[in-house]
């Protein structure tokens, strides 16, 4: 989605560039500073180390899980809240978006009084056999709770952009429903699906404050790449910089790599 | 931490609240009124210094004492990156030797030292009795991280004893320890005497006699360039006098 000044007829008033390239360095400057102290000579020694290594694996392991999680429990979810008319539909629509302006370290808690042990699913999950606390799969659930929304939101109004006009006119051309969600609307809302899935990935990879509530942090089975530089700040500040860096770069990676994969502007 | 960067607030808030009534009920004692004297101390020691502004504020008319609660690294890196301290209390001195280090402090003095206890959820469920019982492969034990104060004392009490514990988490603060302790997550924890004590019914101690030999010792200091030089000495000396000792020993700390 390219904006130039050159496609709108009017432009833009010159006086909003200015708070916008504020706005821009706003965020940049940050980075850059921290760049500046990276301990470059070190940097590469730093970021392999084995409790390093071990924790960016764990963190894109796990992202791409909940990512997949959230495109299974999501893509439903935010077809039921942009077709769907029922009574309380709004409210439920809210409830969704919960998680996106909880303190993640709530979200944890919250999720340790649901699946822990002494929780409200705790036991029936203990009969069962499943032991969730201190797993992987904690931390998967805590970056799905966080990161859900951002798929949702981002789903939901790109179905409500696309309409239901082309699916009314498949639907009257004798297509069932499953056919008309993957022929006509998935294809419509292509862009937005990736970019909500885009967000939650990597919201899921920054995930912290519910992680360490709710999981806990052991090397290799739940110390993601965000708690590795948390602990690391106590003892070696440069290797938290340099790990920091290192999220900030992949993260970047994943978002260009979609935009750079994203098909034709037409479709938005 | 975003919890203990909360607690800070609510304490300071509290703190403020307090040397607002105490202001006014007692009226001007001659000294200046609205100064203020900032103390940057320790996690674990935030009871027992809360009792400490509020004597510190009684004897002195009009000084306000804010309070800040972090962990010690945390405390060290804003007190190094200017953080307006006039006084540090640390919860080791590998940390307050890092001020020294800078210059930012002159002469600490120990004032209280702390030792660790084994933290049960209430009845035991797990029938934790020894430190040789936290081997057991199928406890779901939760120790600190070796990187923060009290994971090396853990790790050295594991050492003497010669045995291998496996946790399923490694937490960063003795207060995430506490806190699965306390869900009932975990079957035990690894966390210090006063921790126990202030964590009340929710915990269980099983006292540790190893733990001897693992003495965490908290230094106290003014900074070197407070805004409060004086009351600052007071606070420290008000720490180190009986009376702050006593009021340290009510919350579970030994004397230095």
């Amino acid at each position: 989605m390219r904006v130039s000044t050159g496609e709108s007829a009017v432009g833009l008033p010159r006086w909003a560039f200015v708070p916008a390239a504020m706005g821009g360095l706003f965020v940049l400057l940050p980075l850059v500073a921290m760049a500046t102290r990276v301990d470059w000579s070190s940097y590469w020694s730093l970021i392999t180390s084995e409790s390093a290594r071990a924790a960016l694996l764990l963190s894109l392991q796990t992202s791409a899980a909940s990512t997949v999680v959230c495109l299974v429990l999501g893509v439903p979810m935010s077809l039921v809240l942009a077709r769907c008319r029922f009574p309380g539909i709004d409210l439920l629509r809210s409830l969704v978006m919960v998680p996106l302006v909880l303190p993640p370290v709530v979200g944890g808690i919250a999720l340790l009084y649901t699946f822990g042990r002494r929780g409200l699913l705790g036991e029936t999950l203990q009969v069962a056999g499943v032991q969730i606390a201190f797993s992987t799969a904690a931390v998967v659930l805590a970056q799905t709770f966080v990161a859900l929304p951002f798929l949702v939101t981002s789903l939901e109004g790109a179905l409500r952009t696309a309409g239901a006009r082309y699916e009314a006119v498949a639907a009257s051309l004798g297509a069932r429903p499953t056919t008309v969600l993957r022929r006509v609307t998935l294809p419509l809302v292509w862009p937005g699906l990736l970019s909500g899935a885009v967000l939650s990935f990597a919201r899921a990879l920054g995930e912290f404050g519910a992680t360490i509530t709710f999981a806990g942090s052991l090397q290799g089975v739940t110390r993601t790449l965000p708690l590795e530089i948390y602990l690391q700040r106590e003892t070696d500040p440069d290797a938290a910089v340099a790990l920091s860096l290192l999220l900030v770069v992949v993260a970047v990676l994943v978002i260009a790599a979609t935009r750079q994969g994203r098909p034709g502007r037409g479709l938005l | 931490m975003r919890k203990h960067i909360a607690a800070a607030g609510v304490a300071a808030l509290a703190v403020t609240a307090l040397a607002g009534c105490g202001t006014s009920a007692s009226g001007d004692d001659g000294e200046d009124t609205g100064t203020t004297l900032t103390v940057f101390a320790a996690a674990s020691l935030k009871g027992s210094f809360e009792d400490l502004a509020e004597q510190f504020e009684a004897s002195h008319g009009g000084v306000d004492v804010r309070l800040s609660f972090a962990g010690s690294s945390d405390l060290v890196a804003q007190i190094q990156q200017g953080a307006p301290a006039d006084v540090f209390a640390s919860a080791d001195t590998a940390n307050m030797d890092k001020l020294v280090a800078d210059d930012l402090v002159a002469a600490p003095q120990d004032f209280a030292t702390n030792t660790l206890e084994i933290a049960v959820p209430p009845g035991n469920p797990a029938g934790v009795h020894t430190l040789a019982d936290l081997a057991d492969p199928d406890l779901a034990l939760v120790l600190c991280a070796p990187e923060v104060p009290c994971g090396a004392a853990s790790a050295k009490v594991e050492e003497a004893a010669g045995l291998d514990l496996q946790p399923v988490s490694e937490e960063q603060s003795v207060t995430d320890v506490l806190g699965k302790v306390t869900a009932g997550e975990a079957d035990a924890g690894l966390v210090y005497v006063t921790d126990v004590a202030a964590a009340g019914d929710d915990v269980e101690g099983v006292e540790l006699p190893e733990s001897a030999g693992a003495v965490n010792t908290y230094p106290i200091a003014p900074v070197a360039d407070a805004t409060q030089a004086d009351l600052a000495q007071e606070f420290v000396d008000l720490v180190l006098s009986d009376d702050g000792q006593q009021t340290l020993a009510g919350f579970g700390f030994a004397g230095p």
